[in-house]
């Protein structure tokens, strides 16, 4: 067991994270080009249409892995930004700053499919219900997450600010989750939930969730991409980044 | 396969416009999310690079000027 945490605080540390992380990133651009085609294959050439919203109903299979995805790299990334602010560990700020931004994509790719889902459905683009408010916060959270950060010069103390707005943030997930049933909103009820069979075909189930998979996989190699930049970026002092960008030939410790 | 043939397909039931909209904006974005990030961490390892490269000489100055101090 020991030896067990001795292995997280290696890989906890960005020197040890970097090299690792670049041996991931092509495992998990395959994987979300393996879930992906699948899922839209799916999804768009394989699943009958729907009896009630005809084909429009298609939106689903993006809409539902960009909400999903929205959300679910918010917790992860007030997750690490909450284990920086308990632990100072270095990597935690770096892998929260390294989120935001794909967070605040699906977040955005949430509300602009879910607009263009709308308006053949419902007959509007928009509707300030609880489900579509809750998420455009989710939206500003991320931006202002991003926004705070980058407005403080020095990146520890832009790590605590970050996460000290990512954790009070946290408080709109579920809000976001369980708006539809909280409320009476124009939005439908969960397409799939934990406690009940899923309200709807098997086969469209399977491209949802091979989708969600997609996103999911492209989430972790474009944040791990990120992560590796904002590492070179903030320990460009140390010994490791200058080993690491040494010119072929030449020692890192050279003078 | 579900669909009779292409125009059917890209016609989505008079819902085109949206679902094509909703999957176009979608792939441009997560084509241009890795695209930027990969353009960005070149110059910021040139920019390093550059940086090093500059620190070392001046190293490499100063320790031929010193002795004659």
């Amino acid at each position: 067991m020991g030896n067990k945490l001795i292995n997280i605080y290696r890989f906890a540390s960005p020197q040890a994270f970097y090299p690792l992380a670049g041996k991931m990133i092509p495992w998990f651009w395959t994987l979300a080009a393996i879930f992906g085609i699948a899922g839209l294959y799916i999804g768009f050439l394989v699943a009958p249409t729907d009896a009630q919203q005809g084909e429009g109903y298609r939106i689903i299979f993006l809409h539902v892995p960009a909400s999903w995805l929205s959300m679910f790299i918010y917790l992860v990334m007030a997750f690490w930004a909450g284990l920086g602010l308990g632990f100072n560990f270095r990597l935690s700020g770096m892998m929260a700053s390294a989120l935001a931004p794909t967070g605040a994509l699906f977040a955005f790719l949430s509300l602009w499919t879910g607009a263009l889902w709308g308006k053949p459905m419902w007959g509007t683009w928009w509707v300030w219900d609880a489900r579509l408010t809750s998420e455009l916060i989710l939206l500003f959270l991320y931006v202002g997450f991003i926004a705070l950060q980058s407005s403080i010069d020095d990146p520890r103390r832009a790590d605590k600010a970050g996460a000290i707005l990512a954790l009070v943030g946290v408080v709109n997930i579920p809000i976001i989750y369980f708006s539809v049933k909280w409320w009476n909103t124009l939005h439908q009820g969960s397409s799939v939930s934990l406690t009940k069979s899923p309200s709807m075909a098997v086969t469209m189930l399977w491209g949802m969730l091979l989708c969600a998979l997609g996103c999911w996989m492209y989430s972790i190699a474009v944040a791990l991409m990120r992560v590796r930049s904002i590492m070179l970026e903030r320990e460009r002092h140390t010994d490791w980044v200058r080993a690491e960008l040494a010119e072929p030939g030449e020692h890192a410790g050279q003078e | 396969m579900y669909w009779n043939s292409f125009s059917e397909f890209m016609a989505m039931g008079n819902h085109g416009v949206y679902v094509w909209g909703s999957v176009g904006v979608m792939a441009i974005l997560m084509l241009l999310e890795p695209v930027l990030l990969i353009q960005s961490r070149k110059n910021l390892i040139a920019r390093l690079k550059r940086q090093f490269r500059a620190e070392r000489s001046d190293a490499n100055t100063d320790r031929k000027t010193s002795p004659q101090r």
